[in-house]
């Protein structure tokens, strides 16, 4: 940024030498913060213009500029319309009569209010959309199906919980779209087999297809089996599939690389062993929440002589059956056995032994394995990337000094609920490719360890200190010196952290996720620093900092203009702090319980101000203060309201805490 | 009330567009939408009402996408409701299987049969030999019917000679006499031939007149009422299995029956007395009777001129096939895996369906079409119940069937039904509202009064009576962000439209003006 506002903006000279393609293979580079592309286009005229000219993607935060934004960019190609909760039929018009043909891609995954009538309008006028998303819109029927049909090139299609389409609008989809490669029915419950086995018949090109918990039976697996070119199949919680629809399925799809058949619970080794032997190129298993994987279950599978990665997440497991999974010919990649509760040090270890090239590990919530395991896995697994082990509770605090002694390529490492001490962390700081690092409710670490980290792993972009009581602003302070490029920070309930670490933590320039719960020492001054330093912020939690107050408000309104979401219940910010955050025109979500300052006008002033709300998280109490039409004007905007009736808690102690973590899930 | 005055010309001309797009979806046929645009400028003066009421009448004549039927549907509709009255009695044709009735005696008509056959085929012999002396361009595909025509006569001279001679022989004779019913000249028109007639015009009344001719010889009435039943039956069965399968578990041997094939004229033509020689058709018995005579001296016997007997004498017959006069049909004698058809019912039905248009149209949906009109009939008995409908206007019982029509036919798409597309234009009408609400939040916010904006929102507050002072409301929140400081790199449209309506409360000096230290 700084660069730009060095060159003299008076002489436009200079920059008319420019071609428009230099400056075009300037932009491509500029695509990591969107506010470089702004700056970029506030140097002067001709760049105005250029970067106009160059924008292909557009993601509006409102719908109400639509006109003039598109007038601005005449090249946009892709529009993503998530953030704008409300697209009307006439917003929908405006689109399609500016674009025609030049829309390729449209996302109304988080929209409302629009119906088939203009989506009808849309698909006939830009003839040429290829990628479409109307996920979530709940209210569509077969009508609005049937209006998608009339986009002939469409290539991608997401309708991820369109629960009133029935097999007629999928009918209709599949015979208007014939080109279709990528389509997402999940949670669509209104289609059944008829519907999915008329898109498998007439869409040849379909490469992923998700049936995710559709009320599928054996009936449309044939046909879905004989697509030519399909690669990734999603079955998941699909109860109507069963053994002997499998196995009925010997010629199988020679070209699936990746199937998941998560909680598809008629499904045994049985059939799972003919649908291996027709599927030789998988490279992917997902079975999680399935059948036990037993001695039966994992000779099935062996011979997928492609697989690299296996996810049996929450099975029950055998020691035989992990054992088997050992004695494959073929070497994994990924494996995962998170929530596995009965995987044994015995089990693990073998498996481990012969997959030396495994990448990735998750062992989450295997509570019976010891060091025995880790001392395995970091043995024979030494090009180990991700390894996630929340609370494996009984592995012991020098396990953690073998994983930075031996696995220096990791990259993720979640050691969430665990023993993990000062010199686990100064080993693991070795591993200077770490880019995340979860170390919630890790009660043995303090500063100590933390500054190693920070010394060492530059690369770190998240890190997760969750009620890790032990930390302090020296810590956090190693942190901010040496982690310029860490974007999400969790310090909640690290009750020692004071203003110095936010001032610290504000030379992140990519910060966009702070969340610093219960820490009762962080002042408005803190905030006020992460708020200028940090200008990517986005999600902010500040829940209990008592003392932050509408001082805070004032700089984070004023500099976070990515703000998306806020927490600020238990603060002492009042009205005017609240009424301060509506010139942050991306907010979205806010969560406001228990602010003493609040009184039912200012709230409601803040809600109208607020023009782009989606979600609203308020005390039950304000409901009946407030004008029932202010609330229904709201909505009608596309704002939801939660209403929560939650008596003030004394604060528990993290050891409490910690005792309690095997039944508790940490993350809210 | 007058619709203009309270909703205003932007609402109408929102809501028609709305209208337009379901329209326009519902069916692309340009022609009835821009009938349906020029009817829009009258909906200006009439009234509500009748606009709703002309929007369903399109919607459900956009029901049957074949467009040149919905402009002619009426009109035919009230032809075949016409004819459906006339031939109510259609469904209740009775037709007679060949009687099975089989007499020693019938060896000796049997030979006589015979031996006119062969008189025939020599005849045809001699008439070839004599036509290919004379022209030489005669057509390859003429002389190999001629020779099959002549194979199939010899073959079945031979098979009939067989089972006649086998019939003396008292092992085989049940057998035989089940697979080649012997049929009596007479008992032949009392049996199979009359009530297959099919009539257009009075079918239903000779059907009934023939029924009392045969009413004297009391112990067939039964059995003609039986198989009567057991041929509506099968038309019924048609509806949904074509005949095509119906004799599919048939396995005669080419050349073991006699082909008959007529013309189209025959075919069409509203006959009820089929020659069983020849296959042409009378409307009248006595007329066939009298046509019988050519056929040979034994059908000029004053009995056999008489009126039908019941008790007339069988005698066994070749095996009658019919042949589809359509070149090309697999019911036609020159196809490759031709199958033959049993009766000339089941050929009348078959060309009518297969090789004829589709005249009769159900008065119901106006969509379904039929060519034979029992077919017609048992259709009404169902329709309203299929309700699965095809873009192509064919509607299923199941949906399985319209998908499985879906999967097997290109372009064909489920088409929505009526009821949903009148439903959304309820809800099209629910995005009206939308925009309505939209209008209100840039011009004035206001849910329940026509008050101004401020004044709106302040009054819904004092109705709740949770606000002091109206003017004091917002006093305490004199603050205007934009007016903080100088540090806008861009200018923000903030409180720009749905806001703007709030700068009274976001006007005057900032209290908090001072900057954040850096």
């Amino acid at each position: 940024m700084k660069k730009h506002k060095s060159i003299p903006e008076s002489n436009f000279n200079h920059f008319n030498l420019l071609s428009e393609e230099l400056v075009f293979s300037v932009l491509d580079w500029l695509n990591d913060n969107p506010l470089d592309r702004k700056s970029f286009s506030l140097v002067c005229k001709s760049f105005y213009v250029i970067e106009s000219r160059h924008r292909k993607t557009l993601k509006p935060l409102r719908p109400e500029h639509l006109t003039k934004v598109l007038n601005r960019y005449p090249y946009v190609t892709n529009l993503d319309l998530s953030l704008c909760p409300r697209i009307t039929d006439s917003s929908l018009a405006v689109i399609s009569n500016a674009r025609k043909e030049m829309l390729r891609s449209i996302d109304l995954s988080r929209s409302k209010f629009f119906t088939h009538a203009g989506l009808s309008n849309l698909f006939m006028n830009c003839g040429n959309l290829v990628e479409v998303n109307l996920s979530n819109a709940t209210d569509l029927k077969d009508l609005a199906a049937s209006a998608i049909a009339e986009a002939k090139n469409l290539e991608r299609l997401w309708l991820v919980r369109c629960k009133c389409v029935t097999d007629i609008g999928i009918g209709c989809i599949a015979v208007g779209c014939r080109k279709l490669r990528l389509l997402s029915l999940k949670w669509c419950l209104g289609v059944g087999d008829l519907g999915v086995g008329l898109i498998a018949v007439k869409c040849k090109e379909i490469r992923s297809l998700d049936l995710s918990y559709l009320p599928i039976t054996n009936k449309c697996l044939p046909s879905i089996l004989k697509l030519q070119y399909l690669e990734d199949l999603a079955l998941e919680g699909c109860f109507g599939i069963d053994d002997d629809s499998l196995a009925a399925l010997k010629p199988g799809c020679k070209s699936l690389e990746t199937l998941d058949m998560s909680s598809c619970q008629n499904v045994s080794h049985v059939g799972l062993s003919s649908l291996t032997s027709s599927t030789g190129c998988l490279r992917q298993l997902i079975l999680a929440y399935g059948s036990p994987v037993t001695l039966a279950l994992a000779d099935s599978l062996q011979k997928l002589s492609m697989l690299q990665s296996i996810k049996l997440d929450g099975c029950e497991v055998t020691c035989s059956g992990l054992k088997a999974i050992g004695n494959w010919c073929i070497s994994l990649r990924e494996l995962s056995l998170s929530k596995c509760l009965e995987v044994t040090d015995e089990g693990l270890s073998s498996l481990v032994t012969k997959h030396r090239d495994l990448r990735k590990l998750d062992i989450t919530c295997c509570r019976k394995i010891t060091h025995v395991s880790i001392a395995h896995i970091t043995n024979s697994c030494t090009s180990l990337t991700s390894l996630r082990m929340e609370s494996c509770t009984l592995v012991s605090a020098e396990a953690f000094v073998l994983i930075g002694q031996r696995c220096q390529f990791i990259e993720e490492l979640d050691l969430t609920d665990n023993e993990i001490n000062d010199e686990g962390l100064k080993s693991i700081s070795r591993c200077s490719r770490l880019s995340l690092l979860k170390l919630g409710i890790c009660l043995n670490i303090t500063d100590e360890g933390l500054i190693h980290i920070g010394m060492c792993c530059s690369k770190l972009k998240e890190l997760d200190l969750y009620r890790s009581a032990g930390i302090t602003d020296s810590g956090i302070l190693a942190i901010g010196r040496g982690c310029a490029g860490l974007e999400m920070i969790n310090i909640s309930y690290c009750k020692d952290i004071t203003d110095r670490s936010l001032i610290s933590l504000s030379k992140c320039s990519k910060l966009n996720t702070l969340e610093s719960r219960g820490c009762p020492l962080i002042t408005s001054l803190g905030l006020a620093a992460i708020a200028v330093g940090c200008k990517q912020l986005n999600k902010l939690d500040i829940k209990k900092c008592h003392n932050i107050d509408d001082a805070g408000m004032i700089p984070l309104a004023h500099f976070s203009q990515n703000l998306r979401q806020i927490n600020l219940s238990y603060t002492s910010v009042t009205d005017v702090g609240l009424l301060s955050l509506a010139s942050v025109s991306c907010l979205q979500s806010m969560t406001i319980l228990h602010l003493e300052g609040l009184t039912p006008s200012g709230l409601a002033a803040a809600l109208l101000a607020c023009g782009g709300l989606t979600k609203v998280k308020l005390q039950v109490s304000f409901k009946c203060l407030l004008p029932q039409a202010l609330f229904e004007h709201l909505e009608a905007r596309g704002c939801l309201f939660q209403w929560r009736d939650k008596v003030l808690q004394a604060e528990l102690d993290p050891k409490c805490w910690k005792l309690q973590s095997n039944d508790v899930e940490p993350w809210y | 009330m007058d619709p203009d005055e309270r909703l205003g010309a932007n609402t109408w001309t929102k809501s028609s567009s709305s209208g337009r797009d379901a329209l326009k979806h519902l069916s692309p046929d340009n022609q009835s939408f821009t009938n349906f645009s020029s009817q829009q400028q009258k909906w200006e003066d009439s009234s509500f009402l009748d606009y709703r009421a002309r929007i369903e009448q399109q919607f459900s004549e956009f029901g049957c996408p074949s467009e040149n039927l919905s402009s002619v549907a009426l009109g035919a509709n009230i032809r075949t409701k016409n004819q459906g009255d006339k031939d109510n009695r259609m469904g209740e044709t009775s037709e007679a299987n060949n009687i099975r009735d089989w007499d020693p005696r019938g060896i000796l008509n049997n030979l006589s049969f015979l031996e006119q056959k062969i008189h025939q085929l020599q005849d045809l012999v001699h008439l070839i030999s004599g036509r290919r002396g004379q022209s030489a361009s005669q057509s390859n595909e003429l002389l190999v019917q001629q020779q099959q025509l002549i194979t199939a006569d010899l073959t079945s001279i031979i098979v009939q000679l067989i089972s006649t001679a086998g019939s003396l022989l008292p092992s085989v004779k049940h057998t035989l006499s089940s697979v080649s019913p012997p049929v009596t000249q007479l008992g032949l028109f009392g049996g199979s031939m009359i009530p297959s007639g099919t009539g257009l015009d009075n079918g239903g009344r000779v059907v009934e007149s023939n029924v009392k001719k045969v009413e004297d010889p009391s112990n067939e009435i039964d059995l003609i009422g039986n198989t009567g039943i057991e041929q509506n039956y099968v038309v019924e069965e048609h509806e949904f299995k074509d005949e095509d399968d119906a004799d599919e578990g048939e396995n005669l041997p080419p050349g073991s029956y006699e082909i008959l094939q007529l013309e189209k004229d025959e075919i069409l033509a509203p006959h009820t007395h089929f020659c069983t020689i020849c296959g042409k058709g009378f409307k009248r018995d006595a007329n066939l009777r009298m046509h019988m005579r050519g056929h040979g001296d034994e059908y000029k016997t004053p009995a056999a001129l008489a009126k039908p007997n019941k008790e007339s004498t069988s005698e066994p017959t070749l095996i009658k096939r019919y042949s589809c006069p359509f070149v090309g049909c697999k019911r036609n004698k020159d196809h490759k895996k031709f199958q033959p058809l049993k009766t000339i019912l089941c050929v009348k039905n078959h060309y009518k369906r297969t090789h004829c248009d589709k005249s009769y149209t159900c008065s119901r949906c106006h969509t379904k079409k039929f060519s034979v009109i029992a077919d017609l009939k048992t259709h009404e008995k169902h329709c309203g119940r299929d309700k699965w409908l095809c873009s192509c206007g064919t509607t299923f019982s199941r949906k399985d069937k319209l998908f499985g029509h879906i999967a097997l036919f290109q372009g064909h798409t489920p088409a929505i039904p009526l009821d949903e597309s009148k439903g959304s234009a309820g809800s099209s009408d629910g995005g009206q509202n939308n925009e309505l609400v939209n209008k209100v939040e840039q011009i004035d916010f206001n849910v329940q009064s026509n008050a101004p904006i401020g004044r709106g929102f302040q009054n819904a507050i004092d109705g709740k009576g949770s606000v002091d002072d109206p003017a004091s409301y917002f006093s305490p929140l004199n603050f205007d962000p934009s007016n903080l400081s100088g540090f806008h790199e861009f200018p923000r449209p903030l409180f720009e439209d749905s806001e703007s309506s709030f700068s009274f409360l976001l006007s005057g000096s900032s209290e908090y003006s001072q900057k954040p230290g850096r």
